[in-house]
C-alpha cells in the first residue's frame, strides 16, 4: 500500500478491518520527512492490532505483519521473502518510492500482489499499477472522492491499469475476502 | 511461480558475462535493486532486451564501465545520519585517544562526504594527525570525485544543518572555500586521507584498522556477500576495534555477531572483542 498526503487516515481506516491472526503481510510505503525517526511505524502501531515492524535490510518478510518503509531509504521485496533496503535515487521525489516498492513485488511475487494507492499530492505509484497488473495482482486506488489529496489515487486510475476504486472501509473489507478465500496471497 | 521469467534469465546471463568478462561479481548483490538498475539501464543505453546488452558489454569496455558505475548507487550525503557522528564523538573518540596512532577505513565511500564528515570530527577532537584514513570504493570515478573533494554549493546548507545536528564545534563553512560556484573541501582535510580503489567482493582485507565504516554498502549485497564483507572487516580490525553499519544494516551472522559487542545499537557501532 501506498500513501502521502492524508495516506494516514486511509491507512488507519484499512488496517482497523485485519484481525489479528491475518493471514498476510502487508508492506506500506508513506512519505515520510527524511529525518522521521520510525514515528510513523510507531503512530500506525496504534491503530491496528498487527505488529507493525520498520524493517531493517534482509528482513523476512512474515505473515500478519505490517512493514513501513523506514525515512529515506526504498524498500524493495525480493524473491526470497526478504526485504532490500536500498539509498538509491529519489523516484517521483520521494525516498521511499511507492513505484519502487509495487515494481519490486510485481516481480518477486506476480500474480498474489495485491497494490493500493492511497491518498496523496503526487504520482507515484501509478506508473507500477500497470506492472502489477501485467504480472496478474489486483490494483486497487482509493476512491479519489474519499481521499484527502485525490491526486495519487486520480493518477493511478488515469492509467488504465486500476481495478477497482475503493473507500478505505471498503478497501478493508475487501483484503479480508481476498485473505480468506486465499492464504497465499501475498501483497504489497 | 510457472515458467521462468524470461528477463530474469537475461539478467543472470548478463551477470555471468560481466563476471567471465570482467572479474566484477554482481551476482551476489542483492536481487530486486540490479533488476531495477537493470531495466532503467536498457532505456539508457537503448537497448530492447537484457539479451541485446549481453555482447555490447561482452566487446565494448566503454559500455561496461558505464553499466558498473550504474550498478554503483554512489548516493551519499556529509554527515549522513548525524546522530551516528555523535555516538561515534561520545563513544569511539575516547577510545581512539588511547592509542597513539589509529587507522580508520571507509569502505564503500562513494564521493567521499561521508569520509570529509569524519575527518572534521577527528580535527574537532583533536586526533587528526594521529589518524592515517584509507578511504575505497569499487567505482572509480566516485572515487575521483572523493579524491578532489568538490561538492555542489547547494549541498551545503544540508551539509551545515547536518553538521550541527551532529554535534558540530565551529562554524561549517570554515570547511570549504567557494570555488567557481561549488564548494571545495579544504585541503587541510585530505593530509591524511589515502584514497584507493578496492572491491568488497572480490579483494582481500586492510591491516589493522581501530575503526571501520561501512554504511549503506552492505544493503546492496545478498546475506552471502554481506557475509563475506564483513568478514573482512573482522579480518582487518584490531581488538578491541570499531565497526559502524548503515542504521539499518546489523550483525545478523552468528559468525560475525559472536565477535563484536553493541557499543551503539541505533548508530549501529559494534567494538570488536579482546581475545578471550
Ligand atoms: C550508497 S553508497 C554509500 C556511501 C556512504 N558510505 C554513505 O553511507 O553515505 C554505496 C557505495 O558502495 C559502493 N560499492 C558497491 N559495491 C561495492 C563493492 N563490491 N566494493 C566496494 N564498494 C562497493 C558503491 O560504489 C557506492 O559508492
Amino acid at each position: 500500500m501506498g500513501g502521502s498526503a492524508g495516506g494516514f487516515d486511509a491507512l488507519a481506516a484499512i488496517l482497523l478491518a485485519f484481525p489479528p491472526d491475518f493471514a498476510l503481510p502487508a508492506l506500506v510505503v508513506q512519505h515520510l520527512h527524511p529525518s522521521d525517526d520510525a514515528s510513523f511505524a510507531r503512530r500506525l502501531a496504534r491503530t491496528t492490532r498487527l505488529p507493525v515492524v520498520e524493517p531493517c535490510d534482509k528482513e523476512r518478510i512474515e505473515r500478519g505483519r505490517v512493514y513501513t518503509a523506514p525515512a529515506n531509504y526504498h524498500m524493495l521485496v525480493e524473491r526470497n521473502e526478504t526485504i532490500s533496503l536500498s539509498v538509491d535515487q529519489k523516484v517521483n521525489w520521494s525516498r521511499p518510492s511507492i513505484d519502487v516498492l509495487f515494481e519490486s513485488a510485481a516481480r518477486a511475487w506476480g500474480g498474489p500482489v495485491i497494490a493500493v494507492i492511497l491518498s496523496g499530492a503526487s504520482a507515484d505509484g501509478a506508473e507500477s499499477m500497470r506492472a502489477v497488473k501485467d504480472a496478474g495482482g489486483l490494483t486497487i486506488a482509493q476512491e479519489p472522492a474519499s481521499a484527502d489529496s485525490p491526486l495519487m489515487p486520480r493518477a493511478a486510475i488515469d492509467t488504465g491499469a486500476v481495478d477497482e476504486a475503493l473507500r478505505p472501509e471498503e478497501i478493508g473489507r475487501r483484503f479480508l475476502q481476498l485473505g480468506s478465500r486465499n492464504a497465499e496471497c501475498e501483497r504489497a | 511461480m510457472g515458467k521462468p521469467d524470461i528477463e530474469d534469465i537475461e539478467i543472470d546471463l548478463l551477470l555471468e558475462a560481466i563476471y567471465w568478462r570482467y572479474g566484477y561479481d554482481f551476482r551476489s548483490y542483492a536481487r530486486a535493486s540490479i533488476e531495477r538498475r537493470t531495466r532503467q539501464f536498457l532505456s539508457v543505453a537503448g537497448c530492447a532486451s537484457v539479451s541485446e546488452m549481453i555482447p555490447r558489454v561482452l566487446r565494448d569496455e566503454e559500455f561496461f564501465s558505464k553499466l558498473a558505475r550504474y550498478f554503483s548507487i554512489s548516493v551519499t550525503q556529509m554527515f549522513r545520519d548525524p546522530l551516528v557522528y555523535r555516538a561515534v564523538r561520545e563513544k569511539v573518540i575516547p577510545l581512539l585517544r588511547t592509542w597513539p596512532h589509529f587507522k580508520v577505513w571507509h569502505a564503500g565511500c562513494a564521493t567521499g562526504e561521508e569520509v570529509y564528515s569524519l575527518a572534521i570530527v577527528l580535527k574537532e577532537e583533536n586526533l587528526y594527525q594521529r589518524a592515517t584514513i584509507y578511504a575505497t570504493d569499487f567505482n572509480d570515478e566516485a572515487l575521483e570525485q572523493a579524491r578532489e573533494g568538490v561538492y555542489e554549493m547547494e549541498k551545503m546548507k544540508e551539509a551545515t544543518h547536518n553538521y550541527q545536528q551532529a554535534g558540530g564545534k565551529a562554524s561549517f563553512s570554515e570547511y570549504y572555500h567557494a570555488r567557481c560556484g561549488a564548494a571545495a573541501m579544504d585541503a587541510a582535510l585530505k593530509e591524511r586521507i589515502v584514497f584507493s580503489s578496492h572491491n568488497l567482493a572480490s579483494d582481500s582485507a586492510f591491516g589493522e584498522m581501530h575503526l571501520v565504516l561501512c554504511r549503506n554498502v552492505l544493503i546492496y549485497f545478498n546475506a552471502e556477500l554481506q557475509n563475506r564483507a564483513l568478514g573482512l572487516f573482522t579480518e582487518s580490525l584490531v581488538h578491541g576495534g570499531f565497526l559502524c553499519l548503515g542504521t539499518k544494516e546489523g550483525l545478523r551472522f552468528p559468525e560475525v555477531n559472536d565477535q563484536y559487542e553493541t557499543v551503539d545499537g541505533k548508530a549501529r557501532i559494534y567494538k570488536k572483542k579482546d581475545v578471550p
